[in-house]
């Protein structure tokens, strides 16, 4: 059976990870290629490494630093984090990434996705939606976050999938580092009525609410950051976790 | 030892030539006839589209070269494909290795079959010390039937061909360059053969 997978997000900046985090045996803890490994060991089924890297100039740094990925990892990774149009998709794919995910230049230039897909293949377009539950309804939002749109989630997403998106990867800013749960209800509403894959981002606080995501939000896979990268859930234990509920997963 | 991986206009060529690295080989990617013919291994790696990837490899006398190696060869993914009979992908004619089709998966679950899924019946050398069960990474649109070559195989919507084999030919629809240990294994069972 198809197993739901659990990837752990990466952010990166200037060619090293963010976040701190609490993992033994590992040289340098901002290491995004010594992390990398680490989570693949531990039985991670993917990884995304956003790179939030603010100047233009430091952006060839990511793409040097997604070809040290490449050569050590035995598992797919997604990279996104600035691109802005093909050529940058090229880059990355070229150094070695799997796939790429793209957001505010998806909304900014929808035809942009086409274009990836016809390209490089749907398999490697990856587009990330930001949600918000609004007086509106559930709307998309774009700079990490910070900038409202007109969009509707539910709307987007069609589009973006009738347009050749491979994956959907849906994050819910109302939950996004609250560590209260992921989002059930839109998460459910997409995976349920798209014919793509719905990774479901935003509120892991605890492996319940890893449960809930696949069992009500049905989502194909779960993102998540800070209780990877404190140690706070170990991906193993989650695994065991989840397969007590007969959530399928790769152990 | 002399890993030959063919070059053409497919996707992956490059996470193959990694992970060959990975397990201390460093393969010649190339469509040189003369270098493949004389590789002790040959791999067909793949992912795009089946009637591009015919017309190419046509185009550059891969097609005539490959059916007639000796040595073991190892298509991935697209791969896998093309060495069968045809693809339903564009109504291609494919190279006809294995006497067998290629379909579409039927719609009643998401297509194509991203992710982790199990392999089972598990046959022959390139399944040394591989569990029944075990878990590998997929891509795919079109799958291919079952068959007497079948030395593998996944459910996904309905049973296919994870892997096939006839001499020696080998293929899989998964992609060991990506399957973790699991497809380490696979790959150094595949050199070692």
């Amino acid at each position: 059976m198809l197993a739901k997978r659990i990837i752990p997000c990466l952010d990166v900046r200037d060619g090293q990870t963010v976040k701190g985090v609490n993992f033994i045996n590992i040289r340098q803890a901002g290491d995004p290629v010594e992390l990398g490994a680490a989570y693949a060991e531990q039985g991670a089924d993917e990884l995304i490494f956003l790179d939030i890297t603010a100047s233009v100039e430091k952006r060839a740094t990511f793409a040097w630093l997604v070809e040290k990925i490449a050569r050590k990892l035995n598992i797919p990774f997604t990279v996104g984090g600035g691109i802005r149009n093909a050529d940058d998709v090229a880059r990355l794919l070229d150094a070695g990434a799997d796939k790429i995910t793209i957001n505010t230049a998806a909304v900014r230039q929808p035809e942009l996705v086409e274009k990836l897909a016809a390209r490089f293949g749907s398999q490697c377009v990856v587009v990330a939606i930001d949600t918000k539950n609004t007086a509106k309804g559930d709307v998309v939002y774009i700079h990490g976050g910070r900038t409202p749109t007109e969009q509707k989630t539910r709307d987007w997403a069609r589009e973006v999938v009738e347009r050749g998106a491979g994956e959907i990867m849906l994050t819910s800013m109302d939950h996004d580092g609250t560590k209260n749960g992921f989002a059930l209800g839109i998460t459910c509403e997409l995976a349920e009525s798209l014919p793509i894959p719905v990774i479901a981002s935003g509120g892991a606080g605890s492996k319940d609410h890893f449960v809930d995501v696949f069992k009500k939000g049905k989502a194909d896979a779960a993102l998540a950051a800070s209780v990877f990268h404190f140690g706070e859930i170990l991906i193993p234990n989650l695994k065991r976790y989840l397969r007590q509920f007969e959530i399928e997963v790769r152990v | 030892m002399k890993v030959a991986v063919i070059k053409y206009n497919a996707g992956n060529i490059h996470s193959v030539r990694l992970a060959l690295q990975r397990l201390g080989v460093d393969p010649l990617v190339t469509n040189d006839h003369e270098t493949i013919r004389s590789a002790d291994k040959v791999i067909f790696p793949g992912v795009g589209e089946a009637s591009s990837a015919m017309e190419n490899i046509r185009a550059n006398g891969i097609a005539e070269l490959l059916p007639q190696l000796k040595q073991p060869v190892l298509g991935i993914c697209l791969g896998l494909q093309l060495m069968c009979r045809y693809s339903e992908e564009n109504d291609t004619e494919c190279l006809g290795i294995f006497d067998t089709a290629v379909r579409r998966f039927p719609p009643q679950e998401k297509v194509p079959h991203m992710g982790w899924n199990t392999i089972d019946s598990l046959k022959g050398d390139l399944f040394s010390d591989i569990a029944s069960g075990s878990y590998v990474y997929f891509v795919h649109s079109y799958y291919a039937e079952l068959s007497e070559y079948t030395v593998a195989t996944t459910s996904y919507i309905l049973p296919f061909s994870a892997a096939l084999q006839k001499d020696n030919f080998y293929a899989v629809q998964f992609h060991p360059e990506k399957s973790g240990m699991v497809g380490e294994q696979i790959l150094r069972n595949f050199l070692e053969i």
